[in-house]
C-alpha cells in the first residue's frame, strides 16, 4: 500500500464536541452526542468510521459539512480554522470542496425533481460545466460510472420510481459531480447488494487514486472499511475509542467494545455453531451521562477507575492507539489522536 | 394447522410498472411459500424487484403499478381478491411491514413514544398507561433507552429510528411480518440483539418472517430459506445452509464470491462483470447470460425454468438442463 503519511492533510478536527438540548420546558438536559474527537484527512486517504448505532457518527459529518455548529472544538481544512473564517456558515467554495453523501436516501431526494435535475443542480451551482450539451453528457457519464443503466433512462425518472439502491447511487452521482476534495459518505452503500456495492467501492478507491480525492467513509460493514479504509475508527458513545491502520485494528482489536464489534460480524462460516451474545450490555445513556468510561457499564474488564474518568489516548504503537483503562498507564498525557 | 403447511404463498405473481416508456416488468412470474414459523429470506440485486414483491403482498402497490397476472394466498384466503373490511382485517391483524425507507417512516411531529402508543392503543385496544409500559418494554427490545419516549424522531440517530419501526412492527405480534432492509443503519451488534430477540419472539409466538436484505451473511444466518432475485425473477431457492455451500446459479455464485473479507490478504474484488439490466428492454433468453462467463447459445435464445437440481434446491440456468452435467462449483472466497 503506498505511504499516505507524506501526503498532506487536507481535513482536520480537533475536540470536537456536540451536545443538543433536550427534554423539559427548561431544555436542561442535553444529549452528549459527541465529545472530544479528534482526527486528520490526508490527500488521498480512506478514514473509515464504524461503531455503535446512535453513536455519533452522522453528527461528526453533518459537522464537518458545516450543516450545524459544534458545541466546542475546531474544523480545520488545509490548515484553516473554517469556524474562524467562515463563523456564520460555509461558503459555496467549502460546500462545493467538501460533498456530503446522506445516510438515508428516502429522504435526501426531492421527490419534485427529476434525478437530471438532482445532478444537473450542483454541476450549474458551481459551475461545473457551460453549455447545456456538456451538462447532459456529464450527468449521464456520472450515471452510468455508479450503474444505472441506460442513463438517459434515469435521468429522466422520479426519485419516486426508484429502488433503494438506486438511490444511494443517485446520492453518490451527486457528491462526485463537482469534484470534490473530501466526500463525507455516510453509509452510501447500505442498500446495495455485495457486487454493485463492490463497483462502487472501487469506484471510490479509483477516485481516491486520480484525483486524491479524501473520503470519511461511515459504515456498518466492518470489512468494506477494511476494504477501501487506509484507517479505521470505532465510536461508541460520541466517544471514538481506536483508530489504527485498517487491517491492524481487525486483526489487533485492542478496545473491549472493538472486540465485541469484531465478534459480532455475521459469519456464515460459523452457521454450524451460531454464537449467541452473551448477555445484552445495558444501554448506554448519552443524557446527562456519569463520569468514566462509557463501556464501563458493560465491559467485561471494567475496573474502578474506569468510572470515575474517561481514558486518556494510548499509542499502541505507530499507527495504533486506544482509548482504555487497561492500557498505558492512567495519568499518561492526551496525545492527539491520528 | 399443521406446522408445515404454508402461511403465504405467492404463486406465479407479475408486476408491471406502466411507465410512459412502455411497461416495466419488475416481477415475474415469481413463486414462493413460506411455512408458519418459518424465515424466508429474499435476496438479490438492488432493482430486481423485492421491495415491489413486499408491497404487491401487502396490497399497496399504486398506479402506475399494476399486479398482471398471479395469486397471493394467505392461510386460505386469496389476498388479491380481497376489498374493503377484508383487506383492511389483513393489513390490519395479519401482516405488519417493516419498510425499507423505515428511517423517514415516522411521523415528524409526533414523539416516539405517542406512535408506538397510537399504534398499541388502536390495536390492542390498551389504557393509555398501560399502551406507555408496553411502548417502554418494546423500546428495551430495542435497545434504546426509555428516556428517548419522548424524542422526536429528527433527535434519533438513523439507526434509532429504524429500531423505532422495528419496535411498532412487533407491538402487534402478527401472524407475518414482512421486513425490507430492516437493519441497513444498525451497528452488527445491536443487528445482533435485536435478530435474536426477534427469533425469540418468534419460536415463542410461532410467527414467519419475510426477510429481504442485501447481506448475505446476515441473509444465510438468520434466514431458513433463501430466494435469490434477479431482474425480476427468482433464480434460485434452498436452504440457507445450502445457498451458502452450493450455491448453483451463476449469479448466485458471483454474489458469494464478491465479499470483502475482514481476515487474510486484501485482494481487489471485482464484483460481477457487466451491470444490471434496463428492465425495460430486459435482455432474451436467460437475463443473466451477457453477464454470465458460463453462458451457452441456447442461453439467448430460451428462458430457463426453475427446476429442482437437488431435493428442495432449485435454480433456473440451463447448464442444469443438461442431464447428468453438474457444473463446477466452488465457493466464493468469503
Ligand atoms: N437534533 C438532535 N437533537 C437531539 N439529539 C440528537 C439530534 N441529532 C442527533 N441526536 C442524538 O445524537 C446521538 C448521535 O446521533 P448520530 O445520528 O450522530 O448517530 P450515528 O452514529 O450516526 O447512528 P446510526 O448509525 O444509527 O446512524 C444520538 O443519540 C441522537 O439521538
Ligand atoms: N413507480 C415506479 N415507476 C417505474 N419504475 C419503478 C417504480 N418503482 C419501482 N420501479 C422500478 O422497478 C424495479 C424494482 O424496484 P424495487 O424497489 O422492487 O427493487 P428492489 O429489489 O427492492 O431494489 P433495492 O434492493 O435497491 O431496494 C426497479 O428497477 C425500479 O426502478
Ligand atoms: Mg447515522
Ligand atoms: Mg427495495
Amino acid at each position: 500500500m503506498i505511504d499516505l503519511d507524506d501526503h498532506p492533510v487536507v481535513l482536520e478536527v480537533r475536540n470536537l464536541s456536540k451536545r443538543f438540548p433536550v427534554g423539559g420546558m427548561f431544555g436542561k438536559q442535553q444529549v452528549h452526542a459527541l465529545n472530544d474527537v479528534s482526527f486528520s484527512i490526508r490527500v488521498g486517504e480512506v478514514v473509515a468510521l464504524v461503531g455503535e448505532s446512535g453513536s455519533g457518527k452522522s453528527t461528526t459529518a453533518r459537522l464537518i459539512a458545516r450543516l450545524m455548529q459544534p458545541s466546542s472544538g475546531e474544523i480545520l481544512f488545509k490548515g484553516k480554522n473554517m469556524l474562524k473564517v467562515e463563523p456564520r456558515g460555509a461558503s459555496l467554495g467549502y460546500r462545493n470542496r467538501v460533498q456530503m453523501i446522506f445516510q438515508d436516501p428516502f429522504s435526501s431526494l426531492n421527490p419534485v425533481h427529476t434525478i437530471g435535475h438532482h445532478i444537473a443542480r450542483p454541476l450549474l451551482l458551481h459551475h461545473k460545466v457551460q453549455r447545456r450539451r456538456d451538462r447532459e453528457g456529464r450527468i449521464n457519464e456520472l450515471l452510468a460510472k455508479v450503474g444505472l443503466n441506460p442513463p438517459a433512462d434515469f435521468a429522466s425518472k422520479f426519485p419516486y420510481q426508484l429502488s433503494g439502491g438506486q438511490r444511494q447511487r443517485i446520492a453518490i452521482a451527486r457528491a462526485l459531480a463537482v469534484d470534490p476534495e473530501i466526500i463525507l459518505a455516510d453509509e452510501p452503500i447500505s442498500m446495495l447488494d455485495v457486487s454493485i456495492r463492490i463497483g462502487v467501492l472501487n469506484l471510490l478507491a479509483q477516485l481516491k487514486k486520480d484525483y486524491g480525492i479524501g473520503y470519511l467513509y461511515i459504515t456498518h460493514d466492518i470489512a468494506s472499511a477494511r476494504y477501501i479504509g487506509d484507517k479505521t475508527m470505532v465510536m461508541y458513545a460520541g466517544h471514538i475509542v481506536e483508530g489504527a491502520e485498517s487491517s491492524e485494528l481487525m486483526e489487533h482489536p485492542s478496545h473491549p467494545y472493538t472486540q465485541l464489534l469484531l465478534s459480532a460480524v455475521p459469519n456464515p462460516h460459523s452457521l454450524d455453531q451460531p454464537t449467541r451474545l452473551e448477555t445484552r450490555g445495558e444501554i448506554p445513556s448519552l443524557i446527562d451521562p456519569p463520569p468514566g468510561c462509557p463501556f464501563a457499564a458493560r465491559c467485561p474488564h471494567v475496573k474502578p477507575i474506569c468510572r470515575e474518568v474517561m481514558p486518556s489516548t494510548t499509542m499502541l504503537s505507530a499507527d495504533h492507539w486506544v482509548r482504555c483503562h487497561l492500557y498505558g498507564s492512567d495519568n499518561s498525557a492526551a496525545q492527539p489522536a491520528a | 394447522m399443521q406446522p408445515n403447511e404454508a402461511l403465504l404463498t405467492v404463486d406465479d405473481l407479475c408486476v408491471e410498472y406502466r411507465t410512459p416508456r412502455g411497461p416495466v416488468r419488475a416481477v415475474d412470474h415469481v413463486s414462493f411459500s413460506i411455512a408458519h414459523g418459518e424465515v424466508f429470506g429474499l435476496a438479490g440485486e438492488s432493482g430486481s424487484g423485492k421491495s415491489t414483491i413486499a408491497h404487491a403482498i401487502m396490497r399497496i402497490l399504486h398506479p402506475p403499478a399494476v399486479i398482471t397476472g398471479g395469486h397471493v394466498n394467505f392461510s386460505g384466503d386469496d389476498v388479491l381478491e380481497m376489498d374493503g373490511d377484508e383487506l383492511a382485517r389483513f393489513r390490519w391483524r395479519d401482516v405488519s411491514m417493516v419498510f425499507q425507507s423505515a428511517m423517514n417512516a415516522l411521523n415528524p411531529v409526533m414523539t416516539i413514544g405517542e406512535q408506538i402508543c397510537d399504534v398499541i392503543q388502536c390495536h390492542l385496544r390498551l389504557s393509555k398507561a398501560d399502551s406507555m409500559d408496553k411502548a417502554a418494554h418494546l423500546l428495551d427490545l430495542v435497545g434504546i433507552e426509555r428516556s428517548r419516549l419522548a424524542a422526536y424522531p429528527h433527535q434519533l440517530s438513523g439507526g434509532m429510528r429504524q429500531r423505532a419501526v422495528i419496535a411498532i412492527a412487533l407491538a402487534l405480534n402478527p401472524p407475518l411480518m414482512i421486513m425490507d432492509e430492516p437493519t441497513t443503519a444498525l451497528d452488527v451488534v445491536v443487528q445482533k440483539e435485536i435478530l435474536q430477540q426477534i427469533s425469540d419472539l418468534k419460536d415463542k409466538m410461532g410467527f414467519s418472517i419475510l426477510f429481504i436484505t442485501h447481506d448475505m451473511s446476515l441473509m444465510v444466518e438468520f434466514s431458513d430459506r433463501i430466494g435469490i432475485m434477479y431482474a425480476g425473477e427468482i433464480v434460485e431457492t434452498a436452504d440457507a445452509h445450502d445457498v451458502f455451500n452450493n450455491p448453483q446459479h451463476p449469479y448466485t455464485r458471483g454474489l458469494m464470491s464478491s465479499f470483502p473479507s475482514l481476515v487474510g490478504p486484501k485482494v481487489k474484488l471485482t464484483g460481477i462483470p457487466g451491470s444490471p439490466p434496463d428492465m425495460g428492454k430486459p435482455p432474451s433468453g436467460c437475463r443473466f447470460h451477457p453477464r454470465c462467463d458460463q453462458a451457452m447459445a441456447i442461453c439467448s435464445l430460451q428462458r430457463p425454468a426453475l427446476r429442482e437440481v437437488a431435493p428442495v434446491h432449485r435454480a433456473a440456468c440451463h447448464l442444469y438442463e443438461l442431464t447428468g452435467v453438474t457444473p463446477r462449483t466452488e465457493r466464493g472466497t468469503l
